[in-house]
C-alpha cells in the first residue's frame, strides 16, 4: 500500500468537494422548488397546466440524465439566440449547466414523489381542517404540506442520495468535481484503482452523513407514529373527568 | 314560562342531489339557542348529508341556510348548480360550527392539545397562551387532560373523540354539528362520549346529532327530526315523536332498534 499516494489523492479529490457539495446542494434546492411548481400545475384540474406537468415527468423521468446535461451543455450553446440572450453568462459556465439540468431532472423524480405524499393525505382530516374554518394557504401551510412532507420523507431521501452520486455526471460536462478530479489524477498516474476507491469512499462517507441527518429529521417528524412518550407511562391512567363523569 | 330564546340556526328549503339522485327533497330546520335535536333516520335517509350541508361541507343545490341570523351568501353557477358567493364568509360560518365527525379526524401529526390549539391560533388569531390555557380547561372537561401531549394514534376511539369534541369546543362555536359522532366506537367506548355530550347539553350549548342512539334522542334532545327518502317524516319533542308514534315508517324504524 502506497499510503502516502493514498493520502496525496485524498486531499486532492476533498479539494473538490466543496463543488460537488456546491452542485449537489444547489440542484436539490432548485430541483425541490420547481418541483413543487410542477405538482400544483399537476393537481391543479387546469387542462393545460396538468398536460404539461405530465409531459414534464415523462421527459425528464424517460431520458438519461447524462443525455440532459449535454444537451444543455453542448446543445444549448449551438444556438445563436442562447448564445446572444441574456442567460448565456451562466449557460456557457459548465457548473451551472451541471446544476440546471441536474435540478431540472430532480424536479420531475420529487414532483411524483410529493405528488405521492399529497394523494396520501388523509380527506378526512382535510374535511376537519375545512370544517374549523381554513382554507387555501393556510390549509396547505398548516395541514396538507406537514402530512404531505411526512409521508414522502421515505422516497424521498432515496431521491436525495442519489442525487449525490448524480453529480459525478458533472465531470462530463468538464465540471471539477470529487469524479473530475479523480480521473484527472488517473490520467496522470494511470493508478485508477487506488483513486477510484478513495474517490468512493467519499461519496460514502457524505451520503452516510445526509442519510443520517435525512434520519433524524424523520424521526423528528415521525413522533405521532412511535410509541407512548416515557413521562406519560409514569402517570396513573384518569378515568373520565369532570364532564366525564357528569352524568 | 321564559321568553323564546333566540333563534341559533335556520334552514330553509334544503335541496341536494348527487348526480340523478336526490337526497335531500327540501328540509327545513330551525334549532333556537340551547336545542338539542336529534336527527334521526335510516341509512341512506340523509341525515348525514343534511348536516353536512349546515357548514357546506357539501354544496346544497338549493335553500337557505342562517348561522346566528348571518345568511350563507349563494350564487347560481352557468350550470345551475348554487356555489358559496363569498369564501371567507364561508370559513368565518364554518368557525362558527362545531363539527364533530363519525371518524373523530383529528389531525394525526399533532398532539391532543396541538390539536384543539390550531384553530384557536390560526383561525381565530388568539394568542397561543389564551389558546392553550382554554385548551387546557377543556381537556381537563373531557377527561382527557393527561393526554395532551399524545399523538391521536395512542388514544382509543372514545378519547379521540372526546378530543374531537374538545377541538370544536375550543372554537366556541355557536353551534355544535354532531356527525354520528359514536358509530365508529366500540360498544364499551360509546357510554364515555355519550356523557360528555349529555353534559353539553345541560350546559345549554346548541347541538344538531345525526345519531343511532336511540336512549340519547330521546332523554337528551328536546327536539327530535326522523328523516326518510330525503324528507322530514316526523318532527317534534321526544315524546310526540317517540309517545304518539305518529309516523307508520317511524315506528318501524324504531322496532329496529328494539330486537
Amino acid at each position: 500500500m502506497d499510503f502516502p499516494f493514498l493520502i496525496d489523492t485524498l486531499g486532492k479529490l476533498m479539494a473538490a468537494l466543496p463543488t460537488t457539495l456546491g452542485l449537489f446542494s444547489l440542484s436539490v434546492t432548485i430541483g425541490g422548488l420547481l418541483a413543487i411548481g410542477i405538482v400544483w400545475m399537476r393537481v391543479s384540474g387546469h387542462f393545460v397546466l396538468e398536460r404539461f406537468a405530465r409531459a414534464y415527468v415523462f421527459v425528464f423521468r424517460g431520458s438519461p440524465l447524462l443525455i440532459q446535461m449535454f444537451l444543455v451543455y453542448y446543445g444549448l450553446g449551438q444556438f445563436p439566440a442562447v448564445r446572444h440572450s441574456l442567460f448565456w453568462p451562466l449557460l456557457r459556465e459548465p457548473f451551472a449547466c451541471a446544476v440546471i439540468s441536474l435540478a431540472l431532472c430532480t424536479a420531475g423524480y420529487t414532483a411524483e414523489i410529493f405528488r405521492g405524499g399529497l394523494l396520501a393525505v388523509p380527506a378526512r382530516e382535510v374535511e376537519a381542517a375545512r370544517a374549523t374554518g381554513m382554507s387555501g394557504f393556510l390549509l396547505l401551510r398548516r395541514i396538507i404540506a406537514p402530512i404531505a412532507l411526512r409521508q414522502a420523507l421515505p422516497s424521498y431521501s432515496t431521491e436525495i442520495v442519489l442525487m449525490v452520486k448524480s453529480t459525478a455526471l458533472a465531470s462530463l460536462v468538464t465540471v471539477w468535481e470529487v469524479t473530475g478530479v479523480a480521473q484527472r489524477i488517473i490520467s496522470q498516474t494511470y493508478r485508477t484503482m487506488e483513486v477510484f476507491l478513495c474517490a468512493a469512499a467519499i461519496y460514502l462517507v457524505l451520503n452516510f452523513i445526509i442519510v443520517r441527518l435525512i434520519g433524524l429529521w424523520e424521526h423528528r417528524l415521525s413522533r405521532h407514529r412511535r410509541g407512548m412518550p416515557v413521562s406519560s407511562l409514569s402517570k396513573p391512567l384518569q378515568a373520565g373527568g369532570n364532564l366525564g363523569d357528569a352524568s | 314560562m321564559t321568553a323564546t330564546p333566540p333563534t341559533a340556526l335556520t334552514v330553509r328549503d334544503l335541496r341536494k342531489s348527487f348526480g340523478d339522485l336526490p337526497v335531500l327533497k327540501g328540509i327545513s330546520l330551525d334549532a333556537r339557542e340551547g336545542d338539542v335535536i336529534s336527527i334521526l333516520g335510516a341509512s341512506g335517509s340523509g341525515k348525514s348529508t343534511f348536516l353536512r350541508c349546515i357548514n357546506l361541507l357539501e354544496t346544497p343545490d338549493s335553500g337557505e341556510i342562517t348561522v346566528a341570523g348571518e345568511t350563507i351568501a349563494m350564487r347560481r353557477r352557468r350550470d345551475g348548480h348554487m356555489e358559496p358567493s363569498d369564501r371567507k364568509q364561508v370559513d368565518r360560518i364554518r368557525s362558527e360550527l362545531g363539527m364533530v365527525f363519525q371518524n373523530f379526524n383529528l389531525w394525526s401529526h399533532m398532539t391532543i392539545l396541538e390539536n384543539l390549539i390550531e384553530g384557536p391560533i390560526h383561525v381565530l388569531k388568539r394568542s397561543r397562551a389564551e389558546a392553550i390555557a382554554e385548551a387546557e380547561v377543556l381537556l381537563e372537561k373531557v377527561g382527557i387532560a393527561d393526554k395532551r401531549h399524545h399523538y391521536p394514534a395512542l388514544l382509543s376511539g372514545g378519547q379521540q373523540q372526546r378530543a374531537a369534541i374538545a377541538r370544536a369546543l375550543a372554537m366556541r362555536p355557536k353551534v355544535m354539528l354532531f356527525d354520528e359522532p359514536t358509530s365508529a366506537l366500540d360498544p364499551e367506548l360509546v357510554g364515555e362520549v355519550l356523557r360528555v355530550m349529555r353534559a353539553l347539553a345541560e350546559e345549554g350549548r346548541t347541538m344538531l346529532v345525526v345519531t343511532h342512539e336511540m336512549g340519547f334522542a330521546r332523554n337528551v334532545s328536546n327536539k327530535v327530526m326522523f328523516l326518510h327518502q330525503g324528507l322530514v317524516e316526523a318532527e317534534g319533542s321526544p315524546g310526540e315523536v317517540f309517545d304518539e308514534l305518529k309516523s307508520d315508517r317511524f315506528r318501524q324504524f324504531i322496532s329496529g332498534f328494539k330486537k
